[in-house]
């Protein structure tokens, strides 16, 4: 058989197995590699709520898909050129994401009669049964060949089984032509200093991988995706979005000035923030693992009290259990950040998949008239960005922000053009100067003129004593049950809210500025959709796309940007919540609602037929 | 530093708590206490900071003139937590009612003695539901009769002293809201512990719950009913100071000085600095008819506090890491360039 090397402009790998597998570290080792090779690409990690699921079972089964290409990639892919699966069940559960022409490698050794049972196959071929059978299809011994390669390694079986992921890496890397040497050095970083034992057999299973692909019959083309070409110079990092979100806050805690607080508890897909601020306590980050979501939010709002850039992070449930203490938080009018992780709800729903359900328990989930600014991420390396941004709206406006971030953000990593912190602007919290004069009060709710925003003193700080709290009050702090004051602390607080729109970005059109269609998005679909949009474009069919990071309060040019079209279709990952909210703010236009509510992110062809269908 | 006095500590706001509340007597007490704590420790005045939940004591830092937060119901534990933790520079201060910390707050209560935070906690326990007019409360005892137990509620209360022994607090004492001296000497000696310190003040509700502690506050049987505990002083108590404490290892009885050849030197001696939770723990649980009700300082001992392990951590960490900036941050691990 002759041996072509095919140059593919993106490729998209999805590695399957058991949860305890391996898959997600095979799965981000090459995502890596492939970064630093100069590629563009996004990842997405698609596993079960739980840490060991019955062994062998299609529910039990954790995915990886990295996408990568010779130019800028903006999702993970609809569907796969290769397909690894580690066992039956994994086959099972991803032959449907498999491209017509993809590649299925699967370990031999798994396909027994049990293995076969336990994914709930009825006859003896799974490629026919799965429809399948006419892909290329890598059938190796894995496991027999990881044995055969490490007995003489002194390893007992079970570690011996686990090395099977880097033998199947080392295929892939074979299959797209990548170099070994940077897994090398992942394992001596990693290894060197706790475990160097481990180092040595992984990177001869590794090889011996890589040299069975080179050796065997049943592969005949290899790819190679090219570095992106014209990519902006510079130093790059691969990053996901816990850790921008993470980065970001401490970004904004730099250029505040103030100590970073965060008060959390953990909660799936948002915990690795406040693993990752806990692991920067050298920049100061000081983190309190609370005794439950509400302790979180308000150890946060006593030491926003108390003058610290204060965070809570948390996810759909920890939302609703924060609800009370956000609106304490609006009340008294102190600085705050609180980032939900979107996942599948209600109640745990689908607490490790994606979804955008909390829109509205974010813009209403309070009770009385509590308006509080909500802001989204709309990538993974966005997510930085956005966490920073939310931080200097609540430090300059006095106000407690929701960041918005998804499962699929938090989770998804991708290339990262590293920023300089000069590039950032300062962040100037509305502090109070010097010492009152003498006789006069602080008063802790008069407003500046134009943005409304209070000014800020810390306890500690001489001749400024007052209170704050959840009890309605005057400007000077004073308990009020008086009728009228509380209808002007209401629209004050919300006139606050409503002129952060003069310190945000416009909203920004890709594309035409005016026309048939105009694609509306949030959050962290915007790959997708943008994927969609440049890919119908290719095909010759004109869409717009305007995206938002900003909900509450929108772009001050949001109803100019939608009066230029004909039709508004409003993409999100929910029953059409955002949708919704802007019927409420501009009754004046028709938006067409497109949704998906399956714990899954979109589909770039799904977005394309539904489009087509308005035009 | 000028001399602060007790009234450096009142606000201008109208004390609205019902005539003949036990609140007014231990907001009297604190507005006394502060001033020595402010000399003894060298505190300006803007370094107190007064926490509150929800409930009647919960209205404590508007009638105080400093720094104050008035939070959410049961909630107050872990704002002050979180003021603390942000600045440790600061003396916290907290009032909050037997609801408010040990049913709807119970959890964060539990949580800052665990982890010895080092807030000054003023349990107002009245116990009763003064502010919603009377329903009972986590410390209501078996059978009070109230608003939402017409026959009488059939569950055990807490009893906040075992509760904070429980969790191995480092500081507990107990006062009678009208106790203004003994209560000035408890917070005064609170604000000195370094640590969470948890003060039950058993007050009166005049409207809800009147006479709450009157089995062991009314002045005809308060000598006979309680014993007030003092460091390295003998437990006798009695009108007549010749009952005491004696304790065989296993549990603690009443004696009467004289009989059954019982001296003054076979009664206990208090000793709040130890730390074996042993005889305290009896002491924070004993009650009438058989024992006297433990006033005074029952726990006082030292151990590291949250809030400046936090801070040493970081402090220690930040020593350590080749990582002083955000730029230096963005640029550590796996990068990779592109020219």
């Amino acid at each position: 058989m002759q041996h072509k090397i095919i140059d593919a402009k993106d490729v998209v790998i999805r590695f399957a197995g058991d949860s305890g597998d391996g898959m997600q570290l095979t799965g981000s080792l090459f995502a890596d590699m492939s970064a630093i090779h100069g590629n563009g690409l996004s990842t997405f990690p698609d596993y079960p709520a739980e840490i060991r699921a019955p062994h062998g079972t299609v529910s039990g089964v954790s995915g990886f898909q990295v996408h990568i290409g010779s130019e800028k990639v903006n999702t993970p892919g609809d569907f796969c050129d290769m397909l690894v699966a580690m066992n039956p069940a994994a086959l099972k559960a991803n032959a449907k994401w498999c491209k017509r022409h993809a590649m299925i490698l699967v370990d031999e050794d798994a396909f027994d009669e049990a293995g076969m049972q336990k994914a709930g196959f009825k006859t003896e071929n799974p490629f026919s049964e799965l429809a399948v059978d006419d892909r290329t299809l890598i059938i190796a011994p894995i496991t027999t060949l990881t044995r055969e390669s490490l007995k003489d390694s002194g390893m007992d079986n079970k570690a011996i089984l686990k090395c099977k992921n880097m033998f199947t890496l080392g295929i892939a890397c074979y299959i797209f032509n990548r170099p070994l040497e940077p897994i090398f050095d992942y394992l001596e970083r990693k290894f060197s200093k706790k475990h160097p034992e481990v180092i040595g057999p992984n990177r001869k299973v590794l090889s011996d991988g890589f040299n069975y692909a080179a050796n065997v019959q049943a592969i005949a083309n290899t790819y190679t995706v090219e570095p992106i070409k014209d990519a902006p110079k510079g130093t790059y990092r691969n990053i996901n979005g816990n850790q921008a979100t993470a980065w970001g806050l401490l970004a904004a805690s730099e250029k505040s000035g103030l100590p970073l607080f965060c008060g959390s508890y953990p909660i799936t897909p948002a915990t690795a923030i406040l693993e990752e601020l806990a692991l920067h306590k050298n920049l100061g980050a000081r983190t309190v693992q609370a005794e439950d979501e509400i302790a979180g939010i308000c150890t946060a709002i006593g030491a926003s009290f108390a003058g610290n850039l204060a965070v809570t992070t948390t996810s759909g449930p920890g939302l609703s259990l924060k609800s009370e203490a956000l609106g304490l938080a609006c009340i008294a009018e102190i600085p705050l950040v609180l980032v939900d992780v979107q996942r599948g709800g209600p109640s745990t729903g689908l607490p490790t998949k994606t979804e955008q359900t909390d829109l509205n328990q974010a813009l209403y989930g309070r009770n009385g008239e509590c308006p509080i600014p909500v802001v989204c991420a709309h990538s993974p390396a966005h997510c930085f960005d956005a966490a920073f941004n939310a931080a200097k709206i609540a430090l300059e406006h006095m106000t407690p922000v929701i960041l918005l971030s998804e499962g699929f953000l938090g989770n998804g990593s991708e290339p990262w053009l590293i920023p300089s912190m000069k590039d950032y602007p300062a962040i100037r919290p509305p502090f109070v100067k010097g010492e009152p004069a003498e006789g006069e009060k602080f008063r802790p709710f008069a407003r500046k003129e134009g943005n409304m925003v209070p000014e800020w003193a810390l306890p500690g700080w001489k001749g400024y004593e007052h209170r704050k709290g959840g009890i309605e009050k005057t400007h000077e702090g004073v308990i009020s049950t008086d009728p009228l004051n509380h209808e002007m602390m209401v629209r004050e607080r919300a006139a606050k809210v409503a002129a952060i729109a003069g310190d945000i970005p416009e909203l920004k059109l890709i594309g035409e500025k005016s026309g048939e269609l105009l694609v509306v998005g949030w959050g962290g679909t915007y790959g997708h959709l943008l994927s969609a949009y440049s890919e119908l474009r290719e095909e010759g069919t004109r869409v717009s796309l305007a995206h938002f990071d900003y909900i509450n309060p929108l772009p001050a040019n949001t109803s100019e940007v939608f009066s230029a079209f004909r039709k508004i279709i409003v993409c999100e990952l929910n029953s059409g919540q955002f949708a919704n909210y802007l019927r409420g703010l501009f009754p004046q236009f028709d938006f067409i609602k497109f949704n998906k509510v399956q714990g899954q992110p979109f589909l770039v062809e799904e977005l394309k037929e539904a489009f087509r269908k308005e035009l | 530093m000028a001399e602060l006095t007790f009234k450096d500590f009142k606000s201008d706001q109208e004390v609205r708590w019902c005539p003949g509340c036990g609140d007014h007597a231990v907001l009297a007490s604190l507005q006394r206490a502060l001033p020595k704590v402010s000399q003894a420790l060298g505190y300006e005045k803007e370094r107190f900071v007064v926490v509150s939940g929800i409930g009647c004591s919960s209205r404590l830092p508007y009638y105080m003139s400093t720094y104050g937060f008035h939070g959410i119901h049961g909630r107050a534990t872990a704002i002050s937590t979180g003021i603390k933790v942000a600045n440790p520079e600061l003396s916290v201060w907290q009032a909050c009612g037997d609801g408010d910390a040990l049913a709807i707050g119970g959890n964060h209560f539990i949580h800052a003695i665990r982890r010895n935070v080092d807030i000054n906690i003023m349990l107002f326990n009245n116990r009763i539901y003064g502010l919603t007019k009377g329903q009972y409360s986590p410390t209501s005892k078996l059978g009070a009769i109230t608003k939402t137990s017409p026959y009488g509620t059939v569950e055990n209360p807490f009893n906040p002293g075992s509760l904070v022994l429980g969790a191995k607090g480092t500081f507990f004492a107990r006062s009678l809201d009208v106790d203004l001296p003994l209560n000035e000497q408890i917070l005064t000696q609170a604000a000195l512990h370094e640590g969470c310190s948890v003060i039950e003040f058993l007050t009166n509700c005049v409207i809800f719950n009147d006479g709450a502690h009157k089995d062991i506050s009314d002045p005809a049987v308060r000598a006979d009913r309680t014993v007030t505990l003092r460091q390295s002083e003998r437990m006798i108590f009695g009108k007549d100071r010749n009952k005491g404490l004696v304790f065989d290892g296993e549990r603690l009885s009443v004696v009467t000085i004289g009989e059954n050849g019982i001296t003054e030197d076979d009664i206990l001696v208090h000793d709040a600095h130890a730390d074996n939770l042993t005889l305290q723990m009896a002491l924070a649980d004993m009650k009438g008819p058989d024992f006297p009700v433990a006033l005074g300082v029952i726990r006082d001992v030292r151990d590291t506090t949250y809030d400046r392990a936090v801070r040493k951590q970081v402090e220690e960490v930040s020593g350590k890491s080749g990582v002083h900036c955000v730029d230096e941050l963005l640029h550590s691990g796996s990068t990779w360039e592109i020219k």
